[in-house]
């Protein structure tokens, strides 16, 4: 099967044995062939991270408004049309009704049947009771087409942080809105969510393909910024039994991707600004995967530049990544097979990394 | 007698003009004195003081990463010449902050570069690198 998919800075051309398809569209989906290997087939849109944030009044930050007006006019493009679109978190940068109904108001221009995934940004003004207004349960399951789909609140942290410190709502949210602050805590789902998700997972068939939506990594890759989960080696216990697990995560606005056992992990990009590497903050170590080729480092010229969102494939159990990025070339992660691991279809290869790909 | 004190005095007196001649306390005391003015520039990294919008540095430079003081000045594309930190700085301000440009001597922004340098202590300098 081969499968060459060119990036050019507008528009990319996917050669398949079946023939060549050429997108005309500012974005287009194809659905790839993948054989007769048989099994679920379908795609979804990922879109995350939007940070809608107020200034005053009706007045918003318009370089975050533009990311997540473009994410949602161009999904809405996709052909053939996706099953359904997530948005990974952190719709609100200060969690306020004003921010998280303007970012509502945006995503309800989606075709589509959107599921919700809670950030901390749009958690820890409220503890999360203006989202349940809009968007319902923090943490739910269901059944597509033979996959199991699990969505997490992951942002959860000590109840002594949360209940005992921080003599105001407002102060609370703004001390975990920054991700460097020494003040924050770390990111958790708590003994309760546990006990569900064991439940949850309990009815589900070995051989079901199960994929996790969480805002913060269900690993541990650098503390200091929370991209962690308290309870990872736990979360990924519960996972080990099952033949095929994907996590897809948002929060740390840049592409990450790795493979613990049969856990494949691939996080999404921000519409609204790119993060730094962890390893680029030079007082303290941290561990981003291997496997994992970095994004393009941002222009700081481009107000789009390392910003975008995602379309997936689901097919055998398998979630392969196309990143549409606004202002770099897409990038592809897939599951290789022989493998067993996602990977880059333009950059396996560390030695045919791109100068902006190094990072420091 | 008389000319012992008169030599005493002097020897006190010249004795803290001598340029070689400060003590641990002096470089304790200046040292204080940058970690005041880099704690300074942590605060208004995390203030939307800086900008009009309440967007603050930090939102994507973390820890001051990503900003890359030891490679400066370097060349710009951009801007078409060399240029420093500061500059960019200025950049950030006008363009995700919509604010305005700070003078180079601000103390405001003295304070945000001894915070940035500060979180990038212990790498080597490499002046022009991208
Ligand atoms: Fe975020």
């Amino acid at each position: 099967m081969k499968n060459i998919i060119v990036n050019n800075r507008r528009d990319f051309l996917r050669t398949t044995m079946s023939g060549v398809i050429a997108g005309m569209l500012p974005v287009s989906l194809v659905r790839l062939s993948y054989g007769k290997e048989g099994g679920p087939d379908f795609t979804f849109a990922y879109i995350s991270d939007s940070h809608i944030q107020q200034i005053k009044g009706n007045q918003f930050v318009r370089n975050w408004d533009r990311g997540l007006i473009r994410a949602v006019a161009e999904a809405n493009l996709l052909e053939p049309k996706p099953d359904f679109v997530v948005f990974g978190g952190d719709l609100a940068q200060l969690g306020s009704k004003p921010e998280l109904d303007h970012g509502a108001e945006m995503l309800s221009k989606l075709n589509y049947k959107t599921y919700m995934v809670m950030g901390e940004h749009d958690y820890y003004l409220d503890l999360g009771e203006y989202w349940s207004k809009l968007y319902g349960k923090h943490y739910y399951s269901w059944d597509h087409k033979g996959v199991h789909f699990v969505t997490l609140n992951s942002i959860l942290t000590y109840d002594d942080w949360t209940f005992n410190r921080w003599e105001s709502d407002e102060r609370r949210m703004n001390e975990m809105a920054g991700l460097d602050n020494p003040n924050g805590s770390p990111f958790m789902v708590g003994a309760k969510q546990m006990e569900w998700l064991k439940k949850d997972l309990a009815r589900v068939s070995k051989s079901t393909p199960i994929v996790v939506f969480s805002h913060s990594p269900l690993q541990k890759i650098y503390k200091g910024w929370n991209f962690w989960t308290e309870e990872a080696d736990e979360i990924q216990a519960l996972l080990k039994p099952f033949d095929k697990v994907n996590v897809i995560y948002g929060h740390v606005h840049q592409i990450q991707y790795n493979q613990i056992g049969n856990i494949a992990f691939t996080s999404v990009m921000s519409t609204a600004w790119p993060w730094p590497y962890p390893e680029s903050y030079a007082q303290a170590e941290s561990h981003l995967p291997i496997l994992t080729v970095p994004m393009n480092r941002a222009d700081p010229f481009n107000e789009r530049d390392a910003t975008g969102w995602q379309f997936m494939n689901m097919h055998t159990g398998r979630v392969d990544l196309e990143f549409n990025l606004y202002n770099n070339s897409n990038r592809t992660i897939a599951f290789n097979e022989a493998k067993g691991h996602p990977e880059d279809t333009s950059f396996p290869d560390p030695a045919n990394r791109i100068l902006a790909q190094q990072h420091f | 007698m008389k000319y012992l004190t008169l030599s005493t005095l002097i020897l006190c007196l010249s004795s803290p003009a001598l340029a070689d001649e400060f003590s641990e306390e002096d470089t304790d005391r200046w040292m204080e004195q940058f970690e005041l003015v880099a704690s300074e520039g942590r605060r208004l990294w995390t203030s939307p003081e800086i900008g009009t919008n309440g967007v603050v540095c930090a939102q994507c430079h973390p820890n001051a990463a990503n900003t890359h003081p030891e490679t400066y000045p370097k060349f710009q594309k951009q801007l078409g010449r060399v240029a420093q930190l500061w500059e960019m700085i200025n950049w950030c301000i006008r363009n995700p902050l919509e604010g305005k440009d700070l003078a180079a001597d601000d103390p405001r922004m003295i304070a945000m570069q001894a915070y940035a340098y500060k979180e990038r202590r212990g790498v080597e300098l490499q002046p022009g690198k991208h």
